[in-house]
């Protein structure tokens, strides 16, 4: 089946799966806002018991989810892999850190004798939701402002010096910090992830003083994303873009690149708007009506993070774009034609790939299952098992 | 305004770019300063923090591994009782050992991580030349086996009273079966590793290319390796449930729950020992015809010959060194013969050590030996020498394929071709540098050995004991199974330090070496991270410790709640 298309078809094809994956990625981080704001909602011991189990049944999805993107990215696109990763050492390590704190901390934060006691576990779970979304979403957008590196093949010839890929900025990737369309899309990622967090909870917690806080923190928390997000897309549209001649396979710059990605690829622009009406649905329709409409709005909201996120993906690696640019040397930059796996790969992938949907379902029913009635004060005291 | 830019106008748009601009300059003067002292080169010490960070992650990562494949199994079998039979101890059994298996799952998942990325961060050279086939199995772990394990390790914990006993028990199978999926995938990738098969090299992109799927996958090191590694984790996990079992014996405490804990592990131990020590000799024998090197580590030996000899007990010979005429041993008691017969099947085989290895120009002695004959007839020297022509035949074919120079393409591609099984040799700085710590593999291999035919003698005095119903009598049983527990840690790691240590220098086998795989980074970013993941690791390992013993203190039922 898989055979038939052609290796740009494939290509794409999976440009979308890693978008898709980052999409559900970047919806998932509901767990990491949620954690910035344990103390924030939950004002006493019960109440953050509360929470922490409310996003403790669900930390290992965005765990896997992170883990599969790596994966997937290292079995579709393994330029990237070499070059982002060995390359952006600091950035990517300052993002793995968070990631082993919050592991251990669900399941040790409440065990007798753990330690370091059972705060500095929260702790952990603050700074990997302060870090963890903040810098993903930094990482993401270098996609659209450019890192520094060189790529040169022929340098496997050299036998004293044989690596291919090399970073020029000695911040090795925490360079990106220092621009302002990085971070500005850096903290949209962590407040959208507050919203959704505070969404998520007012889904899955049966407590009056939560459910108020929660939506107090939507409110507080919708504003400065919709600012940031907005600023972020302008500041990449207003400026040159990194495009790929179709034929000659020349990276160059051309002016105001991710507008005219967004026009010429009109689902895109839907899916755009669509995933940010989605988000502003999803915050209101809970405070319209907070009875009818208190659970649904954190599926809203997500359904519209993953239409928006997915729509960034396609604006980067799309109509011929470079999604991964070089500003030190532009053709070294990374398009999803040189730098994805071979023809071969991409075929056995993608019949793995088929599983997607398989494991969508047995997730979705496994939430419900686990879901089916909403955590209250009562079950934290019971003798199941809780954080 | 122009529709194309230079690099610098996109470079330097930003005030940002300007001070990533100031860096540079920074990093180009220390660049040029370095060039100064010695010319543009991978340095050793990268080479050797980044080996040491690989290690380390490793290392912790393989302290919670096994017992997550075996005990996820062990958990199951205890739900499969208790829903067949309707006893409600099996329950609350299960529901203990459920506790203990969250808490080692957890800070596995941390450390775990950290291993994916790394070939990244820290191997982006390797990730590139041979990402095309390692990338695969990573992906299909992630989507195989992670999101199996994480749904349904969430349903073995929290789902008690929300979902049906018989969901609940499907959940605990298929989060063991995601386990042990995920140790399938990973290990096939670490196989090929060992034994690179069903890939060709494409000198346009520099890489290698999978062409063959299920030659990678159906390898007979890695379904070797497989079958091998997760009876390690079995065993392991046997061990520690009767370990703790055995405790609360010495401690009468829970002793229902510790008897029938005892008599489900050492059965399933028992089996899995077996299975262990027979894919042991498998893997032996797939070193000796894939790793020949790595063989003789194992067993020190320098000077091969025909019907050589298993050591049975050795001390090494600390001052031998690769090519002198020292006794390799100080003392030394063997198996006549039943290396060459395990190692070829054949009492007679010849079997190279280290200095034949070296030196080259020996010939297998017996015709069906499976051995690569033009291989392992080279000396180092010569492999070396090869393997720069393959190096340079590569740079004449991007230079033809430039000039569009079709003849001298087909030439260079055929001098590739020939000489690309020692490409990975072209870049050791010295021939010596193919020979792997030999004490390191040796004792390592050794104890190995050793604890695993301990183990199996464990089992069947705990299995016969507990079956007497006389355990509890046997105390001094009860204590040497409380003190298996840090041996089968020992031996679990000292298995993994024969196989990555064993095959230094070697990232892929004959084709490339570690310091022609690593990432192009500071020694210094590389020490800093090293440590914080040994400070980091170390502390939480502690936790863990601490957690997990005040756990089992409190037994199931003050706090065994799960």
């Amino acid at each position: 089946m898989f055979e038939l298309l052609s290796t740009e078809l494939l290509q794409a094809y999976w440009w979308c799966i890693i978008s898709v994956l980052g999409s559900l990625l970047v919806f998932l981080m509901f767990v990491q806002g949620g954690q910035t704001l344990i103390y924030t909602i939950g004002k006493t011991e019960p109440e953050r018991k509360m929470l922490v189990n409310a996003l403790g049944r669900k930390w290992e999805f965005t765990f896997t989810t992170l883990v599969t993107f790596g994966g997937a990215f290292f079995a579709s696109f393994p330029l990237f892999y070499s070059t982002s990763f060995g390359g952006a050492y600091w950035v990517w390590m300052a993002i793995l850190f968070p990631f082993i704190i919050q592991a251990v901390a669900y399941e040790f934060r409440s065990k007798p004798n753990n330690l370091l006691g059972h705060k500095t576990y929260e702790w952990f779970l603050i700074i990997n939701g302060l870090l963890g979304t903040l810098l993903l979403g930094t990482a993401v957008a270098t996609f659209f402002t450019g890192s520094s590196f060189l790529v040169d093949r022929s340098a496997l010839t050299n036998l004293a010096d044989p690596i291919i890929s090399r970073w020029m900025n000695p911040a090795h990737g925490l360079e990106a910090l220092l621009n302002w369309r990085n971070v500005a899309l850096g903290l949209s990622v962590f407040f959208l992830a507050r919203v959704l967090g505070s969404l998520y909870f007012m889904n899955t917690i049966a407590d009056e003083e939560i459910l108020l806080r929660s939506r107090k923190q939507v409110l507080f928390n919708i504003i400065p994303f919709v600012v940031l997000f907005l600023a972020f897309l302008y500041g990449i549209m207003i400026r040159p873009g990194f495009a790929v001649h179709p034929d000659t396979g020349v990276i160059y710059g051309e002016m105001n690149k991710y507008y005219h990605n967004l026009v010429q690829m009109p689902i895109v622009m839907m899916f755009l708007a669509s995933g940010v009406v989605f988000v502003l649905l999803g915050v209101a329709l809970p405070l319209v009506d907070p009875v009818k409409n208190g659970s649904s709005g954190f599926w809203y909201a997500g359904a519209g993070t993953f239409l928006t996120v997915f729509a960034l993906f396609c604006m980067a690696g799309f109509n011929n774009t470079a999604y991964y640019p070089s500003g030190y040397n532009l053709q070294s930059s990374l398009t999803i034609y040189n730098s994805s796996s071979s023809r071969y790969t991409l075929v056995a992938m993608s019949y793995v790939s088929l599983m997607v949907p398989f494991v969508a379902v047995y997730v979705w029913f496994a939430w419900r299952a686990i879901n089916r009635r909403k955590i209250d004060a009562a079950e934290m005291d019971g003798d199941g098992h809780a954080y | 305004m122009s529709e194309l830019y230079s690099n610098e106008a996109l470079f330097f748009d930003t005030f940002a770019f300007k001070i990533a601009g100031w860096l540079q300059v920074m990093q180009l003067n220390r660049t040029s300063h370095k060039q100064n002292i010695m010319v543009d080169h991978v340095s050793l010490s990268l080479i050797d923090w980044s080996r040491g960070q690989f290690a380390l992650t490793a290392i912790y990562h393989w302290i919670f591994v096994p017992l997550t494949l075996g005990l996820s199994i062990i958990v199951a079998i205890m739900e499969s009782i208790y829903v067949r039979t309707g006893d409600p101890a099996w329950k609350r059994i299960t529901r203990f050992w459920l506790t203990l298996f969250g808490i080692n799952f957890a800070i596995g998942v941390a450390t775990g991580i950290i291993l994916e990325f790394q070939f990244g961060t820290n191997w982006s050279n390797y990730s590139w030349f041979v990402g095309d086939i390692f990338g695969a199995p990573l992906a299909i772990e992630g989507i195989m086996a992670f999101f199996l394990e994480s749904t349904f390790i969430a349903v073995m914990f929290f789902g008690w009273d929300k979902v049906s006993k018989r969901f609940h028990l499907a959940s605990s199978w298929l989060t063991a079966l995601g386990a042990n999926l995920s140790a399938l995938w990973i290990l096939v990738a670490n196989a090929w590793m060992q034994y690179p098969v069903g890939m060709q090299f494409n000198p346009e992109s520099a890489r290698n290319e999978m062409v063959n799927f299920w030659a990678v996958l159906f390898s007979p090191v890695a379904v070797n390796k497989f079958l091998h590694t997760v009876s390690s984790g079995y065993v392991t996990a046997s061990v520690f449930v009767i370990g703790i079992s055995c405790w609360y014996l010495l401690k009468k405490r829970h002793m229902d729950l510790a008897k029938r804990s005892i008599l489900v592990a050492s059965i399933f131990g028992l089996a899995t020992s077996l299975l262990l020590a027979f894919t042991g000799d498998g893997s032996a024998y797939q070193v000796s015809q894939k790793q020949p090197m790595k063989l003789a580590a194992m067993e020190g030996l320098y000077k091969g010959k025909q019907g050589a000899g298993l050591v049975a007990f050795g001390i090494l010979n600390p001052s031998k060194r690769a090519g002198d005429n020292a006794d390799a041993f100080l003392a030394r008691v063997e198996f006549p013969k039943l290396l060459s017969f395990l190692g070829y099947r054949n009492p007679e085989a010849f079997v190279p050590g280290v200095d034949d290895l070296m030196k080259g120009g020996f010939r297998p002695g017996y015709d069906h030996v499976n051995i690569l004959e033009k291989e392992h007839t080279f000396s180092v020297e010569e492999k070396i020498i090869r393997g720069k022509r393959a190096v340079s035949a590569l740079g004449a074919w991007r230079e033809a394929k430039t000039a569009k120079d079709t003849v001298k393409c087909q030439a260079a591609l055929a001098e590739l071709r020939t000489n690309f099984p020692w490409f990975g040799y072209a870049y050791l700085n010295a021939p010596e540098s193919v020979i792997p710590n030999v004490p390191l593999t040796y004792y390592s291999f050794h104890l190995m050995v050793y604890l695993g035919l301990f183990f199996i003698l464990l089992f069947a005095m705990v299995l016969y004991q507990v079956t007497k119903d006389r355990i509890e009598n046997r105390r001094w049983l009860l204590r040497l199974a409380v003190l298996s527990i840090p041996l089968v840690y020992l031996a679990s790691e000292a298995g993994w330090v024969v196989a990555e240590v064993g095959r230094q220098p070697w990232v892929i086998q004959d084709l490339m070496p570690t310091m022609a795989a690593v990432s192009r980074i500071d020694a210094s970013s590389v020490i800093i991270t090293f440590w914080l993941f040994a400070a980091l690791f170390t502390i939480l390992l502690v936790a863990e410790l601490k957690i997990m013993t005040r756990q089992i203190k409190l037994g199931p039922k003050e706090g065994g709640t799960n």
